[in-house]
């Protein structure tokens, strides 16, 4: 093989990790404050492919219709916990953690039964699918165009995390939800909060994937949630770094499968899987992860 | 009256836990509350701060009804509280911790944090100043970066005071502030509370188990057993009174 293929290659595995990466953080940020894997999560980001789809189609241009689907998940992940999890915040957690699966069949049949489920093309704006060629290396803008905007929004997370009032009181509500209701804070707005800023992720996560694979259906979060939340298990769920880290992992381990053992291609979902589940026979919380007691934003 | 409850009785299934309670806590009274173990001290705390909802009874602070306010907009109202176990937010810095305190005194929204405006700064700089203030009369200023869980057990004390007194309250509720401390420890801590109180202009409401903590900063006391009122009153005669030593002693007479 030679260098310009590797390298190639190599943007490709950056560019699918940070699909993973900005995805996986959803489920992160949730199970640091909930301690639920939220599993509609996958689908949150479906909705966001699929409104920025509708609206393109609606003759909304393609950078409208992106805040637009960004508003749409933000919505959805805010309802999902006011109207799914908020009645159950003092019950078992297993309880929460089945109401997630109910709510993640419900979005898919939603769809499903509006749209149909046959598989949808996504446009994209042409300097998105432009094609670069550079000294051998082939690869389309968008390759490049992800990992930036993943960098600048992972950028923008740890900031609000660490440096600001909204990210103390998310690291806190890690720990205690009832004391931090005695500084004063309203635990469920942060908690709002935190579904926001997850579904936004998601949605920008899903816009990506549906630019990458001109194509969007109602079952698209099934795999692409399942993966990333694979990639937040493996880097330690409950951290951010961890989820980032995670998701690169997995897209590099895809990518070098399906570029180097091209025989076993079929099989690269296996071997996220695979990766996975050594990760966790060595090291039980993930590759960041901590005992469940701390905060590991 | 800062603090006033009328007629508290609060029961948890067929238990009673408080019956028929009422008294009141002056503006700047430090006010001790007594007992043996399960008298509803904490019940009462629990009561106060809105994590429970008595089943009777009224809670005035500060010629306010408290009855059906959430805990968050109780802490608002200037009522904050510690803990019998210490509950700091493990695995934050100590500065960290009494930040979270000043939430709702930062000024600053999403958007201004997201774009990086002046004001997210200035608040920023504003509060950590404050809290720098606030860790500095508990002689803790330099631990402010420490992991809260690796302080001491008599400074994670301090640092959980020091976040209450975060939320500027008017009202402070400490629960059981010297367990577990030296005689040292515990005659430090009297002083900072001593001095927190006439420089914040604090009322104290306090649960204490160590009597001579008790004696040495209450103005007043209230003994409390299985629920009930028994003394009210300086705590020099609450340790003499007849019923208060047959409730911690037992009663010899009737044994």
């Amino acid at each position: 093989m030679d260098i310009s293929t590797f390298v190639q290659q190599m943007i490709n595995g950056i560019s699918l990790g940070s699909m993973y990466a900005l995805i996986a953080i959803g489920y992160t940020l949730v199970y640091g404050v909930l301690r639920l894997i939220n599993f509609a999560h996958g689908d949150i980001m479906m909705v966001g492919a699929f409104v920025a789809y509708l609206a393109q189609n609606a003759g909304v241009p393609f950078e409208l219709a992106v805040i637009l689907a960004i508003i749409a998940a933000m919505v959805t992940g805010i309802l999902t916990d006011k109207i799914a999890y908020k009645p159950l915040r003092n019950a078992p957690k297993i309880s929460l953690l089945i109401t997630a699966i109910g709510i993640s069949f419900f979005l898919e049949n939603l769809f499903n039964v509006l749209f149909g489920g046959v598989p949808r093309a996504f446009s994209a704006p042409d300097y998105l699918t432009k094609i670069i060629h550079y000294d051998g290396i082939i690869v389309p803008v968008t390759v490049i165009i992800i990992p930036v905007v993943t960098l600048i929004l992972l950028f923008i997370i740890l900031w609000i995390l660490n440096k600001t009032k909204y990210g103390m009181a998310i690291r806190s509500l890690a720990f205690d939800i009832p004391t931090v209701k005695l500084m004063g804070i309203n635990a469920d707005i942060i908690i709002m909060l935190v579904f926001a800023i997850g579904s936004a992720l998601a949605a920008v996560g899903g816009i990506f994937y549906a630019v990458s694979y001109p194509s969007i259906d109602p079952l698209m979060g099934v795999i692409v949630g399942l993966k990333a939340f694979a990639a937040a298990v493996l880097g330690g769920i409950g951290s951010v770094a961890g989820a980032v880290i995670g998701g690169f992992i997995l897209g590099f381990t895809e990518i070098v499968v399906v570029a180097f053992m091209p025989d076993l291609g079929g099989y690269k979902d296996a071997f996220a899987f695979i990766f996975l589940i050594l990760v966790l026979l060595f090291k039980p919380t993930g590759i960041m992860g901590q005992d469940l007691d701390r905060s590991r934003f | 009256m800062i603090l006033e409850l009328k007629n508290i009785t609060m029961q948890f299934g067929g238990v009673t836990a408080i019956d028929n309670l009422n008294f009141g806590v002056k503006s700047g009274e430090i006010y001790g509350l007594i007992g043996p173990n399960g008298a509803g001290k904490t019940t009462l705390f629990n009561i106060v701060t809105g994590n429970y909802i008595q089943t009777k009874g009224t809670v005035i602070f500060n010629h306010e009804e408290l009855s059906g306010v959430k805990p968050n907009e109780i802490v608002l109202k200037g009522i904050a509280r510690t803990f019998q176990n210490i509950r700091l937010f493990k695995s934050m810095s100590v500065l960290e911790n009494v930040l979270i305190g000043f939430h709702h005194q930062a000024n600053y929204t999403y958007i201004e944090s997201i774009f990086r405006l002046p004001r997210h700064f200035s608040n920023e700089k504003k509060i950590k100043k404050e809290a720098m203030v606030i860790l500095e009369k508990f002689g803790i200023a330099d631990l402010a970066d420490t992991n809260s869980s690796s302080l001491s057990y008599g400074n994670q004390r301090k640092v959980e005071i020091a976040r209450a007194l975060a939320t500027n309250p008017r009202l402070l509720l400490l629960d059981e502030p010297a367990a577990g401390m030296n005689p040292s420890e515990t005659e430090d801590l009297s002083n900072i509370i001593k001095k927190i109180k006439t420089e914040f202009g604090l009322t104290i409401l306090l649960i204490e188990h160590d009597m001579k903590f008790v004696n040495n900063m209450c103005d007043k006391v209230l003994v409390l057993d299985y629920g009930e009122q028994i003394f009210e009153g300086k705590p020099s005669d609450a340790i003499v009174d007849e019923k208060v030593v047959a409730a911690y002693l037992g009663d010899f007479e009737h044994a």
